[in-house]
């Protein structure tokens, strides 16, 4: 496989959040706005980039019977790391992601990428295959994020296009809202993906 | 009283799927079936109270002495991951018929984001141990609750006719839309 298709494979093809359904947590929690998803895009893409790089120089160091253990060692790290420096550098944004910086860790994306691609190609399409994927999540967040922001509260990344005083459809920006929007956008999404 | 609002607070109002988002793998997963949400909401109950119980405990006598407490991602996981294995050789020796009623869930659990969320959460609200160990058992049952009531939905929508489009994954997200709306009703019961 050439490496740009092994790069953009994460944006359709096996998009994690439309193709594979993983790492639905985050993709429903944060993406109420589409700064929020941008985030937490960016967040895990760097997990994702750097625990697929470190598995996969390590992986004939890790031996086979304790290896998820010590991917999830791996990816904790970066995870601590990306919560320390988000509370120092961006606050605010820390403070509306909260509980979901940490559950990066248990991101299904992160660990299934370990197992399933880093602990058997080679460093450099490890770290490829873990920035393609990470770009193809965060596209999913923003992708999402947008559809909420618009159709809840009339604004995009913040600018609002209608009436300052009005309301959108507020339910979009709330719980259901998540849900049911997401549900529409695998619907479309499927069926852009059988036709192409 | 205290005890009453953290536990109708917890299934209800803030229910951890539908209205906090944690544990949406196991809850799109494994709800296909009634017979495996009921075995799965067990499991969950179980791992989830003696996890919280045992990094409570992690937090406030290591994490916090030695003053490592940036660690706590790091061991929370070790000790989630450890548990989950523990319980399973223990159940396995002492309870064969519970093992073979949770044995296939357990390592799922594992990768449960409620689980390692609750362990965070309570720690962030400050909560003793005791409304640790409430809080946790009623997170758990409202997990159980949604998980229950949802896989009884999708099993009445496998009989119907859905659009082609529709079917799986989507028809399954309007749904859990429509039933966390549901749970909407309940805002404003408890502050």
């Amino acid at each position: 496989m050439n490496q740009w298709s092994n790069f953009t494979k994460g944006f359709i093809k096996e998009s994690p959040t439309f193709a594979l359904i993983l790492g639905m947590c985050p993709t429903l929690g944060v993406s109420s706005a589409a700064i929020n998803g941008l985030g937490m895009g960016l967040a895990t893409t760097f997990v994702l980039a750097m625990s697929n790089l470190f598995i996969s120089a390590l992986k004939d160091f890790i031996p086979d019977k304790v290896r998820i253990p010590a991917f999830i060692v791996v990816i904790a790290s970066f995870v601590t790391m990306v919560d320390l420096a988000m509370a120092a550098y961006v606050p605010a944004l820390h403070k509306t992601l909260g509980i979901f910086i940490p559950l990066i860790v248990v991101n299904c994306i992160v660990l299934g990428r370990a197992e399933a691609f880093a602990s058997r190609n080679s460093v450099i399409s490890s770290l490829i295959d873990g920035l393609g994927m990470g770009l193809g999540f965060t596209f999913a967040l923003i992708m999402l994020g947008c559809i909420r922001e618009a159709l809840g509260n009339g604004s995009v990344f913040g600018y609002k296009f209608i009436n300052p005083t009005s309301n959108g459809i507020l339910i979009f920006v709330l719980a259901p809202g998540a849900f049911i929007t997401l549900g529409f956008l695998i619907a479309f999404i499927n069926r852009f993906r059988k036709t192409s | 009283m205290e005890y009453i609002l953290i536990i109708v607070s917890a299934i209800i109002v803030n229910n951890v799927v539908l209205t906090q988002f944690l544990g949406i793998c196991p809850f799109l997963g494994v709800s296909n079936k009634l017979s495996t949400a009921i075995g799965m909401s067990g499991a969950v109950v179980f791992v989830m109270t003696l996890a919280t119980i045992v990094t409570f405990l992690v937090h406030h006598y290591i994490l916090i002495p030695l003053q490592i407490t940036f660690l706590q991602t790091i061991a929370y996981i070790l000790v989630i991951a450890a548990l989950v294995q523990m319980v399973e050789i223990i159940l396995k020796k002492i309870s064969p018929s519970l093992y073979q009623a949770l044995g296939i869930f357990l390592p799922l659990i594992t990768t449960n984001c409620a689980v390692l969320g609750v362990a965070i959460l309570v720690i962030q609200k400050n909560f003793n141990l005791m409304e640790s160990v409430v809080y946790t058992i009623a997170t758990a049952l409202g997990f159980g609750l949604a998980l229950i009531i949802f896989s009884g939905l999708r099993e009445q929508i496998e009989l119907n006719q859905v659009p082609k489009g529709m079917r799986g994954t989507p028809i399954a997200l309007v749904t859990a839309g429509l039933l966390s709306l549901a749970f909407m009703g309940f805002t404003g019961i408890v502050k």
